[in-house]
């Protein structure tokens, strides 16, 4: 097959992924309705809480038997599963790609996006083998079809040979190690959203929020939150530190605050303020919880809006 | 930060000594030491530290709306002739040069200072954690994370002796209180989180001693012209500013042998697209012999603490200005710069001696040139020379102003003041090898040959390897101190009537997921080593 014939097989995947998360994103949201609909299982809750609280709770025995899942129904299983589905295609999209382009499929802002995309539901999905974090479908899904749709109307571009200036080993690592962290810090947003509503709703407020009742309690979706953007935040660091090694081999210095660079440092500092402000008594909880949303869309804003309309090194030729 | 608990410990009693410190019930008057104990706390505070973080974040912003004097100097001049007022403003703000700006670099200071104050005290705490026994076995276990029970026939003085041992084994530093064993792990944790610290700093001090002590310097040169790594050699030169230009540049010559551009032509798109750079170079260091380097874009050259990167390329015509005698006035290659992906360049000539008049001559080189279907314009069909190569040239005479400066950039021409000989209409036309005649008899003009020319940027930053040092270390102190758990074990022995009661207990000291199952896993140990110790 030919590059061009390859390309256009792995755009029919993307459509074919986006079609497939569209219908997960449904039935995630059906089944948060449904959360809704349904009488509270505060019983059921409270012992889950009770176990992901873990560290924090009281327990006179070994480790316990995982925690009874939510009321059983087959809506969020069968949304998992299309999730997975999805994935699948659009692993399979993104590599097609890059066999069609001979190189890796991130080497420019469609790319990103493909790849950024299909990183951000595979942490999910594999996330979801170490804790449940089912809930967060509709999140994840959502944002994987909007990106998508975008990135296919807006971003795309033929498969063009590699720039003499992006000709490197580090374009492999670097942006991989960006796209990664990109991953899980959007898992943490959900996380951290997810834990905002929650503590409103204990605090008395959004009363008609109970699909919120079968979510874990406020201070386990933090603790969630947490372990995932610490991760997020190591690879950023190596993201930081990769991309200056890079800048010297190409552009002759380490860090010239070209404006990509402005957001990765401001990005960086943003989540070492997260990181600090669990520590900090009075900024735990609410408030270190919207500096994570914050350096979400700090991260958002640097793919897009940096990308498209700042002027700067990371020229991104023809997007 | 001026707390001793691990910076992610959480705790209900107040733990920071600065409020307190100031908020007493009698108020009592502060002297100037007071007050700069006082100050000293709220710096070193970890909330102080947090805004400060913050704040340096949203400082950074502007560096990126705005164009930086450092990073764009074409757009900040743009800027200001676009919105000159708006400039003036945002110019006394600094915003130009966000990240030396008075406020950015009194943020970070103010940061860096606070976060020696938080690194020292802590750093001695720490020391001495790390020569101190683990604390005493709390009474009640129970109340403890992953509390587990079990019984077992060994005797209390053997569960403890192999209660130790699992432990000691587990890398916990142990301590036996009665019939119990303390034990702590992870002091790597505070280690790890002290070194990234510290690491920063490091990062900080090197990047200023590099931006000090270090230089980079411009040079367009020609093929076969050499270079000589001398201030008089540079188009432009950037010391830091304590560089003494004399002695810190390294003796060395560089020379461009030979120049490979590689295209690919997209077909779809009607493009051609650059694949490769590669320039052929001839090094010589001080005393050595003319050796061939490769130079390539991502692959620069290092000549002794120099590095030398390939900015640039381009074609440069080899041109030669004969007067109606026929005696040479101008001869050389002239760089023309790069306006299209198929190397259209655009460049000027200066004759400013020898004729009747000054001489400038302005215009195009295509490399591969062909009329543009249905007109008589002409544009380039490829990036590489070929037979069709053509130089057009536009042809003025006068005062050059090279006298008051305003023709110093060789890359332009002033032709407000001069007389048009050849315009657009008529340029001069000359293919590889072709003499023309200049128009009013003033001579003739020749296009020997094309050579090519590389823009090359030379950069000598002493203390680079110590940034990428200092930011290794920050990494694998961020790595430890983010992902080693620091806990606390307990193993209680009881005897009873049929045997000894064991009890289990951890205690987390900071973030630690993983607790529980640890402690589930040691109790399963002791067991295993208590039973391996009764089949003996």
């Amino acid at each position: 097959m030919t590059p061009e014939t390859l390309a256009a097989w792995s755009l029919v995947g993307v459509y074919s992924a986006a079609a497939v998360y569209l219908g997960a994103f449904a039935l995630f949201l059906a089944d948060l309705a449904r959360r809704s609909g349904a009488a509270p299982a505060p019983a059921v809750a409270a012992s889950r809480t009770a176990e992901l609280n873990g560290s924090a709770a009281v327990l006179v025995d070994a480790p316990p038997a995982p925690p009874v899942s939510a009321p059983v129904s087959r809506v969020p299983r069968i949304a998992f599963a299309l999730t997975v589905l999805g994935l699948v295609v659009h692993v399979a999209a993104t590599v097609l790609r890059g066999v069609a382009a001979e190189r890796v499929p991130w080497a420019n802002m469609f790319e990103f996006a493909l790849t950024g995309t299909a990183i951000i539901v595979a942490v999910f999905v594999l996330a979801n083998l170490w804790k449940d974090l089912r809930f967060l479908g509709t999140f994840v899904t959502g944002l994987a079809v909007l990106l998508l749709g975008l990135a296919t109307v807006n971003l795309y571009v033929d498969v063009v040979p590699l720039p003499p200036a992006l000709d490197s080993a580090w374009l492999v690592v670097h942006v991989l190690v960006a796209i990664l962290a990109t991953g899980f810090f959007a898992l943490g947003a959900g996380l951290s959203i997810a834990q905002l509503l929650q503590a409103r709703r204990e605090a008395g407020k959004l009363p008609r929020a109970r699909f919120l009742t079968t979510l874990p309690g406020s201070t386990t979706l933090e603790t969630l939150a947490y372990r995932v953007n610490v991760i997020g935040f190591v690879l950023w660091t190596f993201t930081l530190i990769f991309g200056a090694i890079w800048a010297e081999r190409a552009w002759g210095r380490y860090w010239g605050w070209d404006t990509k660079e402005v957001w990765t440092f401001v990005i960086w500092v943003v989540f070492a303020g997260y990181i600090h402000a669990r520590a900090t008594r009075g900024w735990r909880g609410a408030r270190s919880a919207v500096l994570a949303i914050v350096g979400f869309a700090a991260v958002l804003f640097n793919f897009t809006i940096v990308n498209l309309f700042f002027k700067g090194l990371h020229a991104y030729s023809g997007l | 930060m001026a707390s001793f608990r691990p910076s992610d410990a959480i705790s209900a009693e107040p733990d920071e000594g600065a409020e307190s410190a100031s908020t007493g019930p009698e108020n009592p008057r502060l002297g100037v030491v007071g007050w700069l104990r006082f100050l000293w706390r709220q710096l070193t505070s970890m909330r102080t530290a947090l805004v400060l973080l913050l704040l340096l974040a949203l400082a950074a912003v502007p560096g990126s709306l705005v164009p930086q004097r450092t990073s764009d100097p074409n757009g900040v001049l743009q800027y200001q002739a676009r919105d000159p007022e708006g400039f003036k403003i945002l110019d006394a703000l600094g915003v130009f040069s966000t990240f030396s700006s008075p406020w950015f670099s009194a943020i970070y200071l103010l940061l860096f200072v606070s976060l020696v104050g938080c690194i020292l005290p802590r750093a001695k705490h720490h020391f001495d954690a790390l020569r101190s026994r683990p604390p005493k076995t709390p009474a009640r276990l129970a109340r403890l994370v992953g509390f587990t029970e079990a019984t077992t026939t060994a005797s209390v003085e053997d569960a403890v002796e192999a209660a130790r041992k699992v432990l000691r084994g587990q890398g916990y530093r142990v301590e036996r209180y009665g019939d119990s064993i303390s034990a702590e792990r992870g002091y790597l944790r505070e280690t790890g989180n002290l070194v990234f610290h510290s690491a920063l700093v490091g990062v900080l001090a090197a990047v200023a001693i590099g931006g000090g002590f270090g230089y980079n310097g411009q040079r367009l040169l020609v093929q076969d012209e050499p270079f000589v790594n001398t201030l008089a050699d540079y188009d432009s030169f950037y010391p830091g500013p304590w560089v003494d230009a004399d002695s810190a540049l390294e003796p060395f010559a560089l020379r461009l042998d030979d120049f490979e551009a590689e295209y690919a032509f997209d077909k779809a798109a009607v493009e051609w697209h650059p694949l490769d750079f590669a320039a052929t170079m001839s090094v010589r260091e001080s005393g050595g012999e003319w050796t061939e380097r490769l130079l390539k874009v991502n692959s620069p050259l290092e000549v002794g603490g120099t590095q030398v990167y390939l900015l640039a390329n381009g074609f440069a015509p080899v041109v030669t200005v004969r007067d109606p005698d026929g005696e040479v006035v101008f001869h050389g290659a002239v760089p023309f710069l790069s306006v299209s992906a198929t190397q259209q360049s655009a460049g000027v000539i200066k004759v400013p001696d020898g004729l009747s008049a000054q001489l400038g001559m302005d215009g195009f080189f295509y490399p591969d040139a062909i009329a543009r279907q249905g007109s008589d314009l002409i544009e380039s069909f490829s990036p590489y020379i070929t037979d069709n190569a053509l130089l057009t040239l536009r042809v003025y005479r006068g005062d050059l102003g090279l006298l008051d400066g305003s023709g110093a950039n060789v890359y332009t021409l002033d032709s407000s003041g001069m007389e048009e000989l050849a315009g657009n209409d008529d340029p001069l036309v000359l293919g590889i090898g072709d003499t023309v005649d200049l128009p009013d008899g003033m001579g003739t003009i020749e296009l020997e040959a094309v050579t090519n020319y590389v823009g090359l940027d030379l950069h000598h930053d002493p203390a680079q390897a110590w940034v990428l040092g200092f930011a290794l270390a920050a990494v694998a102190g961020l790595l430890t101190s983010l992902f080693i758990p620091r806990r606390r074990m307990w193993i209680k022995a009881t005897a009873t009537d049929d045997g000894t009661r064991l009890e289990y207990a951890g205690l987390a000291r900071g973030e630690d997921p993983t607790l529980e199952e640890a402690v589930g896993d040691l109790a399963a140990a002791h067991a295993a080593a208590l039973d391996r110790r009764g089949s003996d």
